[in-house]
């Protein structure tokens, strides 16, 4: 997993609820069995009609949001199906920051293992800045390491993720080799 | 006596390997269950790190999710053959037992962990699939895991998990004549939303829970993440023991014996407290159809989609009803459909084949309804032909197919097509879940049953030959 302690840029305003991980990566491109290559896929079904042709009513395939890196949604975002297939689907577009009122548990566990920052905060900072996106291009600083967003009128806003979660994220550690370092408790636990 | 606890608490301290002061706990994993499509991945991540499977004796893989439900001898799609072959080469390379698609055992992964009694209560089990929370039914801790978890845990047979916290869904009194499992769970979530989980391990507690056959404790389990959370559970009792009685994996004589007593002992504790309790009365709940594109949106039989002006998250609900083809106000028993599935992890046991077969028997399916039967295992195919369950399907028009996920999810050939409207008996109704522009409306078997002979959804209980 590639480390990340900070990350600056545009910003994609997605105003639903609920968006279920279906909606993120159809099943039909689960089928393959690499981690790459599922950016093509994101959001399939909204961003192209059934003739693959790109659906001009998408923002996300507006030329305005050429670029985005940072995700602002509806609360429950990821719900639905376990499929890793998600975050590898956003990652891959570029995607390497979320912000939602809340996430769906498995999805929020499967975005920390792959590199993407998932930040929960309040609907009314995050509905500002969804109306603020949804009219002109605007990118957001955030500073994992001080767990602070910057957006481009200046605010500071806080927010909270777990220590462990961030102490993983800053290094980019491999979570199992993490984990054999209790080996010894592991054999314990299995002969008693 | 120590502190009366819940059944959840009782389980975790039994797994802790390893606790930190402010990190997760490192839980042990007693079962790994793994299918072909979240775990070729997880497989490629050992032979790059050059690690191995710790305990292929407590990991069991199946084929079920893009398994051909006919003609299995060719698999047209050849990603699909791909990915079957590479959990076949997998499971070969480490010694993991595979019902693969031609072996007596295969099924659905959440169909087969309780038939053979691999399931049991007090285990910690997991599987990279969301609807894990199944097993829960017999008072196992189960949840689904992403891919960077199957590696995980295929190396290590650990996990790291935050300590959840409890919530008590009691069901007070009992469910009507004609009301099932599958209208309890879709009420429970339709009233408590479609994230009131989050964070937490459901219990089912009450009499009605009581009262549901092993197979229905199945279909209210299973859609626990339906509700937020990633596992829910429901204390063993008597009937829970009595299941797994005989089952392949469950030890016999005294063993046995020994083994149910401790079970029976994992039932929570008079007086345990939760971190949170609901309460729903079962006498107020009816048949149910869901409306909408989660399973949240869903009403009684008697209802109507919602008005525009009364609704939270007006937007949502407008796209919703657009994306199904509804109107607002509209009745329930107006509705048309032109597919009907029964099957997936949800509902596709032999009881709800038996129940659904109720009601087809002596009918037709109605002009233009394609209907289909995909039983949830093999084992559950033979034994319903055994009963002649296929036959009185196939009498009236639907088709019998072979074991697995089948149009739950539309990974293989069994498709419903852009703007088709489906009766299904599974779990989710995601906009293009069953197929790209599909409409999915998630009812019970009997409802399902009801709808296919009818075209349009009725209330069941109206119906004759209703098992009550």
């Amino acid at each position: 997993m590639e480390a990340i302690k900070k990350h600056k840029g545009l910003v994609y305003p997605l105003n639903r609820t609920n968006i279920d991980t279906d909606q993120i990566i159809p099943k039909q491109f689960l089928k393959r069995i690499e981690r790459t290559g599922f950016g093509q896929f994101l959001f399939y079904h909204w961003r192209f009609d059934d003739n693959g042709n790109k659906r001009q009513n998408f923002a996300l395939n507006k030329e305005a949001y050429e670029g985005v890196t940072i995700l602002l949604a509806g609360e429950n975002f990821g719900c639905g199906s376990s499929r890793e297939h998600a975050p590898w689907a956003l990652l891959d577009y570029g995607f390497r920051v979320i912000i939602a009122p809340s996430f769906a548990d498995i999805f929020y566990n499967n975005a920390l293992k792959n590199g993407i920052i998932p930040i929960q905060l309040d609907e009314e900072q995050i509905g500002e800045w969804m109306k603020q996106a949804e009219e002109t291009s605007m990118s957001l600083d955030i500073d994992l390491i001080n767990q602070q967003i910057t957006d481009s009128a200046g605010n500071n806003i806080s927010f909270h993720i777990p220590a462990y979660h961030k102490e993983k994220l800053i290094n980019g550690w491999d979570e199992i080799a993490l984990t054999l370092k209790h080996e010894d408790k592991i054999s314990a636990y299995e002969v008693r | 006596m120590g502190k009366p606890q819940t059944i959840i608490e009782k389980i975790w301290e039994k797994h802790v390997v390893h606790q930190e002061e402010g990190k997760p706990d490192l839980l042990y994993i007693d079962l790994h269950l793994v299918h072909e499509v979240t775990s070729p991945q997880a497989f490629e991540g050992l032979r790059l790190s050059n690690r191995k499977v710790r305990r292929p004796d407590l990991t069991y893989a199946t084929m079920d999710h893009n398994v051909p439900t006919q003609n299995r001898e060719v698999i047209k799609d050849k990603v699909s053959k791909k990915q079957m072959e590479t959990l076949q080469e997998n499971c070969k390379e480490h010694g993991i037992k595979l019902a693969d698609m031609f072996h007596p055992d295969q099924g659905i992964v959440h169909v087969i962990g309780p038939q053979l009694g691999l399931t049991q209560p007090g285990k910690t089990i997991v599987c990279g699939d969301s609807h894990t929370s199944t097993h829960g039914a017999f008072g196992a801790l189960a949840f689904g895991i992403g891919t960077s978890e199957v590696e995980h845990v295929l190396a290590t047979q650990t996990i790291w998990q935050e300590r959840p916290k409890t919530l008590n869904v009691k069901v007070e009194g009992e469910l009507g004549p004609g009301v099932t499992a599958k209208d309890l769970i879709l009420a429970i979530i339709a009233k408590f939303g479609v994230r009131f989980g989050t964070g937490y391990v459901i219990e089912y507690t009450g009499q009605a829970v009581r009262n549901l056959s092993m197979e229905g404790r199945m279909t209210v389990c299973n859609m626990s993440i339906e509700a937020g959370a990633r596992a829910g559970l429901i204390s063993p009792d008597e009937k829970t023991i009595e299941f797994l009685k005989g089952k392949e994996y469950v030890p016999d004589g005294d063993a046995y014996k020994q083994l149910a007593d401790s079970w029976l002992q994992l039932a929570t504790d008079e007086g345990a407290k939760y971190d949170k309790t609901v309460t729903i009365k079962a006498e107020d709940i009816e048949p149910q159809v869901s409306w909408g594109t989660n399973p949240g949106m869903c009403v009684p039989i008697s209802g109507k989609t919602p008005d525009l002006n009364e609704v939270d998250y007006r937007e949502d609900v407008e796209r919703a009803l657009e994306y199904m083809g509804l109107d607002e106000n509209q009745p329930i028993t107006s509705i048309e459909i032109d597919h009907v599935f029964i099957g997936s992890c949800t509902n596709s046991r032999l009881n709800d084949l038996q129940k659904a077969a109720s009601i087809v028997d002596g009918r037709k399916v109605k002009e233009n309804v394609r209907a289909i039967v995909v039983p949830g295992s093999f084992s559950i195919k033979m034994q319903a032909e055994k009963e002649g369950l296929d036959m009185i399907f196939k009498k009236a028009g639907f088709e019998w197919r072979e074991a697995g996920c089948s149009m739950c999810l539309a990974m293989n050939d069994d498709i419903v097509p852009p703007g088709g409207r489906c009766a299904s008996t599974s779990n989710r109704n995601f906009e293009g879940r069953q197929g790209n522009g599909s409409r999915t409306h998630l009812v019970s078997p009997e409802m399902a049953a009801a709808a296919a002979i009818e075209g349009h959804f009725v209330d069941v209980r109206k119906y004759a030959g209703v098992p009550s």
